[in-house]
């Protein structure tokens, strides 16, 4: 892994700057923040409807950097996988320019993500579309106000889930490295070096990459925002948000996660939990199931772990 | 077909094609650099050729996407044109309703994107077969909108859309649009200009630089489609599509003319086209496939000595009020012959409400009697249209309307239901 003065000394250039209208506290910004520094200036970025449509200024303010395009809600892969083929195009036409040095990347919240951009992230990843994919989880739809989503986890109030969510966080990352891309990895807020690194990593492999940043929200969670980044080493120590790349196929879990195979080793899921206000009112019922289906997740992980050969390319 | 047209075609070669394969031929021919691409009944055969020239190395550079639907489609030409290149793709029917939301990001973002559509009717029930709905109902996205009555004419008016689409002044995207089956899958003998002319009629590809008011490009690195507030420009920025499309109006003049120049071929004046309006006391206005049939049938009622006429409309948006004010002041009557519908519109057919609504207030004018027909494909005979027309005579001599009216409109072809 990166040494932090080196990431430090390396990543002095702010590409996504001060002034925007994120909420005090936001995971997001961190999360865009960091990857934009490991993937350097020739970055053209993807966003569909998102809290990032909004926090990024109101017309004609504008805090990113770099080329920055907003689009429609269930379009983000695909409107990256256009821009890709122009940017090859451009290459052709306008040689030794620089064109083909463009990384193009989609940054999506869990709704359009998991919800409705799923169809066209998939089809992305099977083309193996020349593009970076960052999902930033905020576990539910925050723009609109804390509605549930397919990735807000088992038990939480959202505004929709008044009484708890019924259903489990969809394994968005799994679904994706199912499809046998490239490159699959996972971060946290928590960890900007390993995030740091992943960045770099994808940015050097060609094809459609996937990448799921643990991104909490203050204002839709309800923690202090000066909690931020307690609360997403939580989600990692507790096993609740697990930190691996998936390259070919092969999985290796990151370290601030490798020791926690042994459940021994994991938090107690209570620390986390306790908290955020949308777990306020969890029933005893749900708080088992959730710790049973964390339980069950890590055995999936074992599972994985256990596959030695990539797949065939 | 003019005289001109006529001497024209004779001297050069023609190939037999498909309407769809015309209009792969078209894209080629205008170098696109970005073909996002999804199969729909009819209009398929349209991104298989262009597959097939990309495979085969016939256009170098051209990036061709597969992807996994209509709204990835247009979402894909929308990502490629903001990036500063020249774009295409095709669909039909439900794959405009599902493209839809695209439909309109595209116009909002300005990007002259140009798609053929190879129209087909809304289900349900399902159906394949031509019907004007489909690309009618993206009337009010902002998008240019073009019909075209034979297969020479989609080659053509894909050239010229991308004229009159990239012109700085207008920066709107266009939709080409020909009946499903009845275009798209007959053959029918089609010129293929020699790239030299193409490349000298159309405008150069997109510089390094991009469209002049969007790119993507860190050299100067900018957002776009950012939230905008009541107070700014969202307004006034929709008056600018507005105004696009009206000014567009005189360029698509300038091109047609441009084109009938350096090609031969004549059409009108790009907005519209008129077939024996002069002297004439009924007449129709028609677009599409019908309105070659037509022809044919106005010839025919001439010979027999009736005073009839026609208007072929190529241009539904922009829409061309003063031409066809014009028009109507030549006849006293004028059958507007829709295949699509409006449904709780005035009238039965989209087109038709349109010439009222352009004919209101206009003294002079003739009084319009709308017509619907060849819904979903239903075939509408050579005979059929002559009875139209008939039809509209005798109405216009004896002020007796046609007895198988319904709300205003003219059902023509109904099957005989007991």
């Amino acid at each position: 892994m990166v040494k932090l003065k080196e990431a430090l000394e390396s990543c002095q250039e702010e590409y996504f700057l001060p002034g925007n209208s994120c909420c005090a506290g936001c995971g997001l910004e961190i999360a865009l923040r960091w990857a934009i520094k490991a993937l350097g200036p020739n970055t053209a970025l993807v966003t569909p409807a998102s809290c990032l449509n909004v926090v990024v200024g109101l017309w004609p303010k504008t805090a990113p950097n770099f080329p920055f395009t907003n689009m429609a809600f269930a379009a983000g892969a695909a409107g990256a996988t256009g821009m890709s083929a122009a940017f090859k195009a451009k290459a052709y036409r306008f040689p030794g320019k620089g064109w083909d040095e463009m990384t193009v990347i989609t940054f999506a919240g869990d709704g359009g993500t998991a919800d409705i951009g799923i169809q066209g992230l998939s089809g992305a990843a099977e083309r193996n579309s020349d593009q970076i994919y960052v999902c930033y989880d905020n576990e539910a739809y925050m723009n609109t106000g804390i509605q549930r989503s397919s990735s807000t986890p088992h038990g939480a109030w959202t505004s929709t889930t008044t009484k708890g969510k019924d259903r489990f966080k969809k394994n968005l990352p799994a679904i994706m490295a199912a499809h046998d891309m490239p490159y699959v990895a996972t971060c946290s807020i928590s960890e900007p070096l390993d995030l740091y690194d992943k960045f770099k990593k994808a940015k050097s492999i060609k094809g459609c990459r996937y990448i799921h940043i643990m991104a909490p929200c203050c204002t839709g969670w309800g923690f202090k925002s000066e909690d931020t980044i307690e609360i997403s080493r939580l989600a990692v120590k507790t096993g609740s948000w697990i930190l691996y790349e998936v390259e070919n196929g092969i999985m290796t879990l990151s370290k601030a996660s490798r020791p926690l195979l042994d459940p021994s080793k994991r938090s107690s899921l209570i620390d986390y939990l306790s908290k955020q206000k949308r777990f306020a009112n969890i029933s005893e019922k749900d708080l088992i199931e959730l710790q049973e289906y964390l339980d069950h997740t890590w055995k999936r992980i074992e599972a994985d772990l256990s596959c030695k050969e990539q797949y065939p390319k | 077909m003019t005289e001109v047209q006529n001497d024209f075609i004779q001297k050069r070669e023609s190939i037999i094609i498909k309407g769809n394969v015309a209009a792969a031929y078209a894209a080629k021919s205008a170098r696109v650099q970005v073909i996002s691409a999804y199969p729909i009944t009819p209009q398929t055969t349209v991104v298989e050729k262009l597959s097939e020239f990309v495979d085969n190395g016939l256009m170098p550079g051209t990036q061709y996407i597969k992807m996994e639907s209509e709204h990835s489609v247009f979402a894909a030409v929308v990502g490629a044109s903001k990036a500063g290149t020249r774009t295409f793709t095709a669909t039909s029917g439900q794959g405009i309703f599902y493209a839809h939301e695209m439909i309109h990001w595209a116009a909002g973002a300005r990007l002259p994107i140009v798609v053929s559509i190879a129209s087909r009717g809304p289900a349900p029930p399902w159906n394949i077969w031509a019907d004007f709905t489909d690309v009618i109902s993206q009337r009010d996205t902002g998008w240019m909108n073009c019909f075209c009555s034979e297969h020479q004419e989609i080659y053509d008016e894909i050239l010229m859309s991308y004229k009159v689409c990239e012109d700085h002044d207008i920066l709107l995207p266009k939709f080409v649009s020909y009946g499903g089956f009845i275009l798209s899958h007959t053959s029918k003998p089609v010129i293929l200009e020699d790239q030299d002319l193409v490349d000298k009629f159309l405008p150069p590809l997109p510089s390094e630089e991009g469209w002049p008011h969007i790119w993507m490009d860190p050299k100067r690195p900018m957002m776009f489609g950012n939230l905008i507030m009541p107070s700014s420009f969202y307004y006034e920025f929709r008056l600018k599509i507005h105004d696009a499309n009206m000014r567009a109006k005189e360029k698509i003049k300038k091109v047609a003319k441009e084109f009938e120049k350096i090609f031969g071929r004549n059409y009108g004046n790009g907005l519209i086209q008129e077939y024996e309006m002069d002297n004439a006391n009924v007449g129709v206005i028609i677009y599409g496939d019908l309105a070659l049939q037509m022809e044919q049938a106005v010839e025919d009622l001439r010979g027999e000595g009736y005073k009839v006429g026609m208007v072929k409309l190529r241009h539904f948006r922009p829409f061309p009020t003063e031409n066809l004010i014009e028009a109507a002041k030549k006849v006293k009557l004028l059958g507007v012959i829709d295949r699509a519908t409006a449904f709780g519109s005035q009238t039965g057919g989209p087109v038709s409400c349109e010439v009222k609504a352009a004919l209101h207030e206009t003294k002079g004018t003739a009084t319009v009697l709308p017509i619907i027909n060849g819904l979903g494909g239903r075939e509408v005979t050579l005979e059929q249209q002559k009875d139209q027309l008939l039809k509209l005579v005798k109405y216009n001599e004896t002020g007796e309307l046609p007895k198988d009216m319904i709300h205003g409109t003219l059902w023509d072809g109904l099957l005989e239901i007991e």
